[in-house]
């Protein structure tokens, strides 16, 4: 217990389910509080747009499809970073294992020759294998070589930017694009099918709900899930019993990087229809599903609601750009600002804040005793 | 060995000045213990003084009040005859007391002289350590404590680092020197250079109060030793007028707390048996040099010696959790030498680790999930990929009643159980799958009388049961209450192996201090 000033503070072990969804929760108004006072510095009445916001997303039909579709990649994503961080792998790399699944895909669409119905699932295995290749190289490194896995999937992702921007700039530059940098246009047995009127391409979603689903299962029901939670939470009961790093730390990123590919190959079937630079082909949608992941704490089930979440702050930029005149980048801001608070709010779900009573003193730190 | 030749109280204080520091009553209770209970102890200028006592008689937060870190529920601190009140760190150095904790504060990616300059008032602002460099070179001859002042503590080995602790103490002005257990990461020779040092600094007149648990240094440098024994001061002596023996038999107490009803031990076919076994510790150093015992079926071997010696890296080794440079591990009828930790647990070996809470249980998984550590990947819990979720729950109700397990829910995070109940959790895991071997590492530390003695039941019940027990412990009132037969580790040794029914306390403190065994051990 400590003291500062009047408040007395109580460390909580284990915070209550009520706890995390309040705290985050609080975490988000604050947010939002702090984006008011952006909108008003810009000169835009925050109540204005907000609601504005409000009407553009969530009251329109187009609206709401836009936020699925920005749903979509910040889901497959943040599944796979669950995984990660449940095993304590700090997965930075998503951006660039959905590049990965872009690159295989459209290697696929454009140079296979699969033929029609066989393709689309060619292309989603391609950018599965893609994705979880890219993710293995730091597993690796960690286990074997101690690399930090943090530093290592970061800078993966440029090696990946940059293996895209050669592609688009030079052997797969398309013929028929007249010099933008861009491949040619898939083939048409290579477009995922959308819902009508809308760019939501709903089997890539589909696959994202049950991944989040089957993920679910996977940790909480199965050997290796087991091994995943273990590694996570204690590395030296992992190591008292027994349990084997390597095989821990390939699987997770196997499964985590995998998922980022196969977000990667949503975008370019289903979406763009071809390969071209990469910041349009993934808007960091890599680096938000990290938000989407920590925002869901561990839970596959969850960060379907959180992709949500992020797809409608993303649909919400696209309305401060053209109803609200402000550049998209606010978005960015956005995303910081929560996870900003997120992680600032952390202390006030594992100590129990409340005034003291008269007479109350300091007890210090109950430590061990004798030596 | 002895570096005895220097005079007692060299500077001839006379008797009748206040002692330089003064502790009476300190009481200071944390919750369920009360680790100071009424201590009081005098330190003269010019001496060397041993605090004696098991893990966790008091030593420690003895010194951290002392040293401001705790604050003392009641009692008083006089220096040089005054009363003084130490809030903090900061308070203790301004009385002239420093402190050289048994992990090290520094600072390691700076310089010698950065770390003595960190905190230091009245530095520069630009270039502090620049000032200090000259005062530490001083300083390192006047003591015998040579350091390059520019050297990154990185660099350093442990003695060295320790040297920087004491520099930073010294540059301070510290007329009071703390050390805590010193020498546990100490090589021979470096403890050697060490108490060189603190002979220099007795001369100089200084008062070092030298936290221990080594009977040895205790007869080695000091000149009056205090004993400690569960939160009390047993007595003060002087080292002259004393030896090991009686010193030991202080520490652990005559008194045997607990009356265990133990049968007859009939060894049957050997659990365990270990030749010749060389390993290195965490610092690469030689941490078992050749040790070989027997463990059979039906017997508890207790393995006694002072913290250090190699009692953790054995364990290790036996466990698969560490290779073994040399030697053999047969395990019931198996050679098992450098297999993994998984391959050792299906072999039928039970371990319940040292650390429990950072290697016995998952904190934040459920209990449940707990009790199948190590069996999780095995039938009935794992059927192909899947975990049998029905079986694990029913395994974990029937244990959880079995072993007495305190717990709201097998749901319940594992790290909200008190230790007692966390033990118990580990040992329903460990002993429930019919182990042939169980390695228990001072399975009762820090535990309350309750579950101490109700773990030292389930362990007794297993060997009748006909399992092998090797008991690693610090204890040495747990090791012969328990042990059928005990070896003494010393160096990473085997210094001798005696039946417990002729064990004296005497005889095994002296081989704990590292005498070998002059009878022929009984195999």
């Amino acid at each position: 217990m400590k003291r500062f000033g009047p408040f007395l503070f109580e460390r909580r072990l284990a915070p209550p389910r009520s706890v995390v969804l309040g705290v985050s929760m609080l975490a988000v108004m604050l947010a939002l509080l702090v984006g008011a006072a952006i909108f008003a510095g810009y000169g835009v009445n925050p109540w204005h747009a907000y609601a504005t916001i409000g009407k553009s997303t969530l009251g329109s039909r187009y609206g709401l499809m836009e936020i699925l579709r920005r749903a979509i990649p910040l889901l497959l994503c943040g599944v796979g970073l669950v995984i990660a961080f449940r095993a304590q792998f700090w997965n930075i790399g998503a951006e660039g294992q959905l590049l990965a699944g872009a690159v295989a895909a459209t290697g696929m669409a454009l140079f296979s020759g699969i033929p029609g119905p066989w393709l689309l699932p060619a292309m989603f295995g391609a950018g599965f294998f893609a994705g979880a290749t890219w993710g293995m190289v730091p597993a690796f490194l960690k286990v074997k070589l101690r690399v930090n896995d943090v530093i290592s999937t970061l800078m993966m992702n440029y090696v990946m930017i940059y293996i895209v921007e050669w592609l688009i700039h030079g052997p797969w530059k398309g013929p028929t694009m007249r010099g933008f940098a861009y491949t040619d246009t898939f083939p048409k047995a290579a477009w995922l099918p959308t819902l009508p009127l809308s760019r939501v391409h709903w089997p890539t979603l589909l696959i994202g709900v049950v991944a989040a689903i089957l993920v679910a299962l996977i940790l909480n029901r199965t050997r290796l899930g087991y091994e995943i939670r273990v590694v996570g939470e204690s590395e030296g009961a992992a190591r008292y019993a027994g349990i084997n790093f390597l095989r821990v730390s390939l699987w997770v990123m196997i499964l985590s990087g995998g998922l980022a590919g196969l977000a990667g190959v949503g975008e370019v079937a289903g979406i763009h229809h071809k390969l071209l630079s990469p910041t349009q082909v993934s808007m960091g949608y890599g680096y938000t599903a990290i938000i989407v992941a920590w925002l869901a704490r561990g839970s596959p089930v969850v960060a379907i609601v959180t992709s949500l979440l992020f797809g409608l702050i993303f649909a919400a930029g696209d309305v401060i750009k053209t109803v609200l005149r402000m550049p998209f980048q606010v978005t960015g801001v956005f995303n910081g600002l929560i996870l900003f608070f997120l992680i600032g709010v952390e202390l006030l779900m594992y100590w129990r804040v409340r005034l003291a009573s008269r007479g109350e003193r300091w007890t210090g730190k109950a430590g061990s005793s004798g030596s | 060995m002895a570096i005895r030749s220097i005079p007692k109280n060299s500077l001839g204080i006379p008797t009748t000045a206040p002692p330089l520091l003064k502790l009476r009553d300190i009481v200071k209770s944390f919750p369920g213990v009360v680790a100071n209970d009424h201590v009081s102890l005098e330190v003269q200028a010019g001496e060397i003084h041993a605090l004696l006592g098991e893990n966790g008689a008091g030593k420690t937060t003895l010194m951290n009040i002392l040293y401001g870190l705790y604050r003392p529920d009641s009692g008083h601190i006089f220096i040089k005859g005054e009363e003084v009140h130490i809030r903090s760190p900061r308070d203790a150095i301004a009385h002239g007391i420093g402190m050289v904790h048994q992990h090290f504060k520094l600072v390691y990616p700076h310089t010698v002289a950065e770390n003595v300059a960190l905190g230091l008032a009245g530095t520069p602002f630009w270039q502090p350590a620049r000032v200090v460099e000259r005062g530490l070179k001083e300083l390192s001859e006047r003591y015998g404590l040579p350091v390059d002042p520019r050297a990154r503590v990185w660099q350093l080995s442990a003695g060295e680092q320790q040297r920087v602790e004491i520099l930073k103490a010294l540059y301070r002005g510290a007329e009071i020197l703390i050390l805590d257990e010193p020498t546990s990461v100490l090589t021979p020779q470096e403890t050697a250079e060490l108490f060189k040092v603190l002979s220099r600094m007795k001369q100089e007149g200084h008062a070092v109060i030298f936290i221990t648990h080594k009977l040895g240094e205790v007869m080695e440098v000091a000149d009056r030793v205090t004993v400690m024994r569960r939160g009390k001061v047993v007595g003060t002596l002087p080292t002259a007028e004393t030896d090991k023996g009686s010193l030991a038999r202080m520490m652990v107490g005559r008194e045997v707390v607990f009356r265990l009803s133990k049968g007859e031990c009939h060894p049957g076919e050997e659990a365990l048996v270990v030749e010749d076994l060389h390993a290195l510790s965490d610092r690469g150093i030689p941490a078992l040099r050749g040790v070989s015992f027997t463990v059979r079926r039906g017997e508890i071997l207790g393995i006694a010696g002072v913290a250090g010696n190699g009692q953790h890296e054995l364990v290790e080794v036996i466990t698969g959790l560490r290779r073994a440079q040399r030697g053999r591990i047969t395990i019931l009828g198996e050679d098992l030498t450098n297999r993994s930790a998984r391959r050792m647990a299906d072999a039928g070996v039970a371990h319940i680790p040292e650390e429990r809470l950072r290697m016995g249980i998952v904190p934040g998984m459920s209990v449940e999930d707990n009790l199948i550590l190590k069996k999780h990947h095995r039938r009935p819990f794992s059927r192909g990929p899947l975990l049998q979720l029905r079986k694990v729950h029913a395994f974990a109700k029937r244990v959880i009643e079995e072993y007495d397990i305190m717990t709201p829910s097998p749901r319940t995070p594992a790290k909200l159980l008190s230790g007692g109940n966390i033990q118990r959790l580990i040992l329903a895991r460990e002993l429930s799958g019919q182990p042939g071997l169980v390695v228990a590492a001072h399975p009762t530390y820090g535990l309350d009388v309750g579950a101490t003695e109700q773990i030292r039941q389930l362990l007794i019940r297993q060997r009748d049961a006909g399992v092998g027990v090797l008991l690693v412990s610090e204890d040495l009132e747990e090791i012969m209450t328990l042990s059928d037969r005990i070896a003494v580790m010393f160096g990473g040794e085997i210094m001798g192996v005696v039946s417990a029914g002729e064990a004296s306390l005497a005889e095994i403190g002296l081989m704990m201090a590292g005498e070998r065994r002059q009878a022929q051990e009984p195999r």
